[in-house]
């Protein structure tokens, strides 16, 4: 029997269509668009400026302030412009734009393909390198990576879980990693737990991912205090906190953070990213991006340089077909529709789902005939119906009370609504304004 | 007649006599003195309730009015300087001469104008789509079309405008509360003074890009080019990010301005049409 989250959770069709492509590299394209916010926290401040030449992998961005991660540049050029740039909501940020020419990288990084196991570093080294790397959490919330393996004085940390999960339909960047890269994530992982300072790891994979499961578990019979629990298909499993009741039983209370009891997550992308990083002292500068669709050509994985035009991404899988409704950054859950293609490929990027226009469109909405799917349907144990009614009327302080701030925005409420109605938009809405409430409550 | 029906009368009486006594003691025991003149500013003010002087309503407002000592500040926008001016008599003040106000919509972006690049399919409203992405154009500090304003507005002075998918604001019913200034997440609205006749002269745009981006993604956008800044005789233009201001209350309704904008960004509404037109300027008559 495999282990699960107890409650609430969905089965939406995988559609796994690129679950068995290897991982590509993508050709270099002619410019890159580097956002200097490309994860939770303070932009990053440039360190170059309009004109200067760059190797691939030389710092462009430092990070700023605590919460902050570092910009390194993923192509050899020149800087053509620093100027605000539309990102994936359409809204202008400051970016880097390099000229690509060559592929010239800085001398300090190991490209050698071959295996390092041993690890040197000590614990303080270890984060050190990875604030210098830049690196942050690849699973999509873009947390520095940093931060998490820095155990606050006076907590304690017992374990390590590696989110090899990847519940997301139509996603397998995580899953080709993990059969193609078996060996750098488990070192990977080994280097999280000396970091952490942490002797017992879990590495937890969905069931629809059996070649995946086999692969590291039988690799993880050579690293000392790493397991591979196989879990049951259902979304969101992959949630932080759903994926610790699973692997553990452990329930992180409301408002709390998983190293409330005990526990760091971390995503296997992140760490591959952290053995590319400690062992050979690359920083995070390129991704596997999973490019997919129904009516999708040619779909595939690629390694793709970051600051990349996702336009570029979909050439590479053979063109936009004709029937494209909507470009999603990111799974068909979670992930938010494109509004134009020219956008770059940035650390969160996770893959690029194009839907036919039939499937991408939004059903007429209902009212709500209280039926309660929602209610089951959430992981959190939340009343979705009511949290978006609330927000949507402004009731926020009963919001507040409703612990809408619990909602990790899954979208298993808009999936399994058979009014159709738009939950999740409203929920967020809610979530924004009452976190703005109590940060302004605090600091009064 | 039986002692039965007697009995009852009597005692029905007692009770009754006894709770009255009761009632009236408890009544003089609690009373709460309230000062008779907050009845009478409230019947004066106009009762809508809109919250636009910043109170919670008709009566919170009346009860500020009669406690503070001088009504600089306080404004009752519905009712105005007439209602404003009863509430002094009754209350023996000084009324304080403020100017009417209207709202007015900063934003031209019509599908004619600023070119659709996307569509929007989430839930109708303006704070989840402003806080999902830039909007259904390349300009994404314009209107997003779906109506927070008009739900907003509880004098129905508003409405969608289907062709132009852009809200309308009516005149006559606009009594300036804010509400729709408070509900828009873009700032697009604004409250400036009503001049007569409703005229109107203001820059219909709120896009801090340069230049070239800005009337990229809307042919009538403000390219922040300064040309109506020299023009104005009054001092009534500035410029800050990219973007022209015309202060309502400086401004005298020449016109010069609207004549000396390349894009058109400038609109000159309610004024009778002018004999020569330069051409290639567009006029919009909104009402």
């Amino acid at each position: 029997m495999f282990k699960t989250f107890p409650k609430g959770g969905i089965h939406p069709p995988e559609n796994k269509i690129t679950a068995d492509k290897s991982i590509t590299v993508l050709p270099l394209p002619s410019t890159v668009t580097v956002p200097l916010n490309q994860h939770i926290g303070a932009p990053a401040t440039p360190v170059v400026e309009k004109g200067s030449a760059v190797k691939t992998g030389q710092l462009i961005a430092e990070a700023k302030g605590f919460v902050s991660a570092s910009i390194h540049s993923p192509v050899s050029g020149k800087v053509s412009k620093i100027e605000p740039v539309a990102d994936s909501t359409g809204y202008k940020q400051m970016a880097i734009i390099i000229d690509v020419e060559g592929d010239e990288w800085i001398e300090t990084t190991d490209r050698s393909a071959t295996l390092v196991k041993e690890i040197t570093m000590t614990r303080e080294q270890i984060v050190e390198r990875c604030r210098d790397c830049g690196l942050v959490g690849l699973g999509g919330a873009t947390f520095p990576t940093h931060i998490k393996m820095t155990v606050p004085s006076g907590r304690k940390c017992d374990m390590l879980i590696i989110n090899g999960v990847e519940c997301e339909p139509y996603l397998t960047s995580d899953h080709r990693l993990m059969i193609e890269k078996g060996p750098e994530v488990l070192t990977g992982v080994t280097i999280i737990m000396k970091a952490l300072g942490v002797t017992q790891a879990v590495i937890g994979i969905e069931a629809n991912k059996p070649d995946a499961i086999s692969t590291l578990d039988g690799l993880s019979k050579d690293f000392a205090g790493i397991s591979v629990v196989a879990l049951k298909v259902k979304y969101p499993q992959g949630g932080e906190k759903q994926l610790i009741k699973a692997c553990t039983g452990r329930e992180v209370p409301s408002g709390g953070l998983p190293l409330d009891v005990g526990v760091v997550v971390q995503n296997v992308g992140t760490a591959f990213a952290v053995y590319e990083a400690v062992q050979k002292n690359k920083p995070l500068i390129e991704r596997v991006v999973t490019v997919t669709g129904k009516s999708v050509s040619r779909p595939g994985n690629f390694l793709v340089r970051i600051g990349t035009p996702v336009a570029k991404l979909i050439e590479a899988a053979g063109g936009m077909p004709d029937d494209t409704g909507k470009v999603v950054n990111g799974g068909p859950m979670m992930g938010k529709a494109l509004a134009m293609t020219d956008v770059p490929v940035t650390k969160g990027t996770s893959g690029i789902i194009l839907f036919p226009e039939p499937e991408s469109r939004r059903d007429e909405i209902m009212p709500c005939i209280r039926c309660g799917k929602c209610s089951s349907a959430c992981a959190m144990g939340l009343e979705p119906w009511l949290l978006s009614v609330l927000s949507e009327k402004a009731m926020f302080e009963k919001a507040e009370t409703e612990k809408i701030t619990d909602c990790m925005e899954c979208g298993a409420c808009a999936y399994t609504c058979p009014a159709k109605r738009p939950l999740l938009d409203y929920i967020r809405l809610g979530k924004t304004t009452v976190i703005k409430m109590v940060r302004e409550r605090i600091t009064k | 007649m039986s002692s039965t029906v007697l009995f009852t009368v009597i005692m029905l009486s007692l009770l009754g006599l006894l709770a009255a006594v009761i009632l009236y003691v408890v009544a003089q025991k609690f009373k709460v003195v309230e000062d008779p003149r907050i009845d009478l500013v409230n019947e004066v003010l106009p009762g809508a309730n809109c919250g636009g002087c910043g109170f919670t309503g008709c009566r919170a407002f009346s009860e500020v009015l009669v406690r503070s000592d001088s009504f600089e500040g306080l404004n009752c926008p519905v009712g105005g300087s007439e209602a404003m001016g009863k509430a002094a008599v009754i209350l023996d003040r000084q009324p304080v001469a403020v100017e009417p106000k209207i709202a007015v919509l900063r934003c031209n972006g019509t599908p004619e104008h600023s070119q659709r690049t996307s569509n929007y399919d989430g839930a109708m409203n303006c704070r989840v789509a402003h806080a999902l992405y830039g909007g259904t154009t390349a300009c994404h500090y314009g209107c997003l079309g779906c109506g927070d304003c008009v739900t907003s507005c509880k004098f129905d002075a508003m409405y969608m405008d289907p062709v132009t998918q852009l809200p309308v604001i009516i005149d006559d019913k606009c009594v300036a509360c804010g509400a729709c200034v408070k509900a828009c997440p873009r700032n697009i609205i604004e409250l400036r003074k009503r001049n007569r006749k409703d005229r109107k002269i203001y820059i219909s745009c709120v896009n801090k890009d340069k230049g070239g981006p800005a009337r990229k993604a809307c042919i009538v956008a403000c390219i922040g080019c300064g040309k109506c800044l020299k023009v104005c005789p009054y001092d009534a233009i500035t410029m800050a990010d990219n973007l022209a201001f015309i202060d309502s209350f400086k401004c005298k309704l020449c016109r010069k301005c609207a004549a000396e904008c390349p894009t058109g960004a400038i609109l000159e509404i309610n004024f009778p049409v002018k004999e020569e037109k330069p051409a290639g300027h567009a006029v919009t008559e909104v009402n």
